[in-house]
């Protein structure tokens, strides 16, 4: 990656905000969004918009799960392991991607195409269990359909992108 | 045509995860082409839609009042030809009631639907989630301007202490006493936040409240604001929920358009100002120290406590911080009054609950109750029961600082101060159902799991406690339990509960020792005999197909993912344990119940 342009877009990014510590979170958010990651440089950009040291954005940046400091995969799939898709067998698809995919939770593919992770509660109970991959939603899923479900992305297929 | 209809289409989470966009779509492009007089409204009701997001997506059609369930893109034309321009029912698309044993026409007949009462929850999935005049149509923005009207800071203070509503996030402090601490406290800026970082595995009320009538929330949070007298306030919503947070930002900016935020409200001195923070994804920012800290740009971490926020919040600021639940009672409370809010649910517990009723009940979906139904009838009545002719086992309560109420206590009544004295809690009001074919030794060992992840790091009991219980419950569920390790767990347990520093670690020990009182034999089983009688601990478990119950159906050998089920039609199946991976799809999919834990 180019490394003055990841400095000019962060900066583009963190500019819509205030130059203020409280928005910290939702700079990198953005960022995270963006790249998939938050690459080195823009933690620095970012300290140096809102003013604090670096050493408080980098601890912002390891706190939170929704941000993280390694490249993640074009796909992400995060099966939900909230308490209502474990009691409906949320292990068995966690089981199931790590079969086909060769991967274990908070890890990505060699070819850089997936990302597993398993998350809290994703809200959806009601469909449980539920996996969600780039932001959208499968539900009442069993490790067959989810087989089928990956294979789709893994043909070329990008939703949500 | 005779009267104007309305189509509601389910837009809520769980209805589009089930393609209710497209049949949103299908509607408005075929209504057009036909030039009808119809007002299509996408119905919002998160993954509660009618509160049956099971059976979604849902449509409902106005006047007739019919409910038509899991319905298709391809059904659109069908019920516009059928329903719409005519008066006609579609009977294959309505919902059949287990309990009536006969199809339903409108969801106000529902069983699910009959006990329920719908406060918080009272706009979601009546008005159209974008529109502030929906809102405003059913008596929306009508209590803030009662308030800024009639009422003195003092006498909204007042009012909601006489109404006794209790705070809905879980702790269930009274909201009027909180509210007062902070009106009094000295310091300025005051500020109002609405926790909407709902975390607990398993409850979803919150979202679908941002979602389906958010304006609900930016009213409650401007009556606290007046007061207190507080100008500014932020809604911490977990950035998890996309839709919520698109929503919510919409309401802002209609409301400051229409005068209902903003610079002097209604033409009055009074002014409020509300803004979104995304959460980052840590289930410790529901704690309200944490909360506070992550709005400030630092990691969420909680502190101690007293100082309170209401004394000392938000920069250092007297801070009032209430739960999505709490403030979208607070218009109903101004509107209709303490006392009426009173009447409804018990002496300490007035008002209703959301719940969501999860994981092995027939009906799942989000439910509103008066406080005080049993919870017998929370789950059989309402949920319907356990599917598949199984087994009740047990109900958790209060997310990872609850535990599990075995089927004793299913006549406990649901209050705050009932669940507490039984050792779970109301926390936000998930009601994950268990039945025989869940292991209680996992689920404790399930919810260290959460909590050791969850767990800031910053006390050494909550940090060092938790994964040394984990490791215990891991070691039990593995083969590796011995002898003393369930006394072990009850001691660490205690020691947890009495030295951590927040509500995290003090309620974190919950899941376990509920579990353990309750279920005491089950964790003996998996120590002594290596055996889960549940089948789910994968090196405790082998299965087997009993003789006589087996019909040689193949449906358990065509279902398993590894091949491991072999067996001649209307013959005796065999599983290979060697080749069995103990994933239980052959449990679950045997209509004879023939499969079974050795």
């Amino acid at each position: 990656m180019d490394l003055s342009q990841v400095k000019q877009e962060t900066l583009a990014i963190a500019s819509s905000y205030k130059p203020e510590r409280r928005f910290i979170l939702a700079i990198l958010q953005d960022v995270q969004r963006k790249y998939n990651y938050l690459p080195k440089e823009s933690l620095v950009i970012v300290a140096e918009y809102v003013g604090v040291e670096l050493t408080k954005v980098y601890s912002v940046a390891t706190f939170y799960k929704a941000l993280s400091l390694k490249p993640k995969g074009e796909n992400i799939i995060k099966v939900c392991d909230g308490t209502a898709c474990h009691v409906k067998g949320s292990m068995n698809l966690i089981q199931e991607v790590k079969d086909i995919l060769g991967i274990e939770p908070g890890e990505t593919s060699e070819d850089g195409k997936f990302s597993l992770e398993t998350v809290g509660c994703v809200g959806a109970c009601g469909l449980a269990p539920v996996v969600v991959i780039n932001d959208e939603y499968h539900g009442n899923l069993t490790p067959a359909s989810l087989r089928e479900i990956i294979n789709r992305y893994r043909g070329g297929e990008n939703h949500g992108k | 045509m005779e009267s104007k209809k309305t189509i509601l289409v389910c837009c809520g989470t769980g209805c589009l995860a089930n393609g209710s966009q497209k049949i949103y779509d299908a509607f408005k492009e075929q209504l057009k082409a036909l030039e009808l007089d119809v007002e299509l409204i996408p119905d919002v009701k998160g993954t509660g839609c009618h509160g049956l997001c099971q059976k979604g997506p849902l449509v409902h059609i106005l006047p007739q009042q019919i409910t038509y369930v899991h319905v298709k893109d391809s059904d659109v034309p069908e019920i516009i030809a059928k329903s719409i321009t005519n008066n006609e029912v579609i009977d294959r698309l309505l919902y059949f009631d287990a309990q009536q044993k006969a199809k339903v026409q409108s969801k106000e007949d529902w069983t699910f639907d009959k006990k329920q009462m719908r406060l918080a929850l009272r706009n979601v999935g009546h008005i159209d989630n974008e529109s502030i005049d929906d809102y405003i149509e059913r008596d929306g923005y009508k209590a803030i301007a009662k308030v800024l009207k009639n009422m003195k800071p003092q006498e909204v203070i007042d009012e909601m202490k006489h109404s006794k509503l209790r705070g809905r996030g879980g702790g269930g402090f009274l909201t009027g006493l909180k509210w007062s601490f902070a009106a009094k406290a000295e310091g300025s800026p005051k500020y109002v936040i609405c926790n909407a970082d709902e975390g607990d595995p398993g409850a979803f009320m919150d979202r679908s409240v941002l979602e389906g009538d958010p304006h609900t929330v930016l009213e409650g949070m401007a009556i606290c604001a007046y007061a207190i007298g507080a100008n500014r306030g932020f809604l911490y919503v977990r950035d998890e929920y996309g839709l919520a947070v698109k929503n919510m930002k919409k309401a802002i900016e209609a409301a400051k358009k229409r005068g209902f935020l903003g610079e002097n409200i209604l033409g009055t001195e009074f002014s409020f100002d509300a803004e979104i923070v995304r959460g980052g994804g840590a289930f410790v920012c529901g704690e309200e120290t944490a909360l506070i800290a992550s709005i400030e740009g630092k990691t969420g971490e909680p502190v101690q406590k007293p100082p309170f926020p209401a004394d000392k919040g938000l920069w250092g600021k007297p801070t009032i911080i209430n739960n999505v639940e709490t403030w979208s009672n607070v218009p109903l409370i101004i509107n209709k009054g303490a006392d009426w809010f009173r009447s409804i649910g018990t002496e300490n517990s007035p008002g209703t609950k959301v719940f969501a009723l999860v994981g092995k009940i027939a009906n799942t979906g989000l439910v509103e109750v008066p406080m005080g139904i049993t919870l017998r009838e929370l789950i059989f009545d309402i949920g319907g029961g356990i599917p598949g002719g199984r087994k009740f086992k047990a109900v958790q309560t209060g997310g990872p600082s609850g535990g599990c109420i075995p089927e004793s206590k299913l006549d406990l009544p649901v209050d705050f101060d009932s669940l507490t004295a039984e050792g779970s809690m109301m926390g936000s009001g998930g009601l994950v159902v268990m039945d025989d074919r869940t292991c209680m030794v996992e689920v404790a060992r399930f919810y260290m799991q959460f909590l050791y992840g969850e767990s800031c790091g910053k006390c050494a009991p909550c940090r060092e406690g938790i994964k040394r219980m984990l490791e215990i419950l891991g070691d039990i569920c593995e083969g590796r339990g011995q002898e003393g390790d369930i006394d072990l767990l009850l001691e660490m347990g205690e020691a947890i509960q009495e030295s951590s520093l927040c509500a995290l670690g003090k309620t974190a020990a919950n899941p376990v020792i509920s579990n353990i009182e309750n279920f005491r034999e089950e964790f003996e089983e998996h120590i002594k005999n290596k055996r889960c009688p549940a089948g789910v601990c994968k090196d405790l478990t082998e299965f087997y197909v009993d003789a006589e119950a087996c019909k040689g159906c193949t449906l358990c050998a065509k279902r398993c993912p590894v091949g491991a089920i072999s067996g001649e039609k209307k013959q005796l199946h065999v599983i290979d344990s060697e080749k069995c991976t103990k994933c239980g799809i052959c449990i679950d999919s045997c209509k004879f119940n023939a499969i079974k834990v050795k």
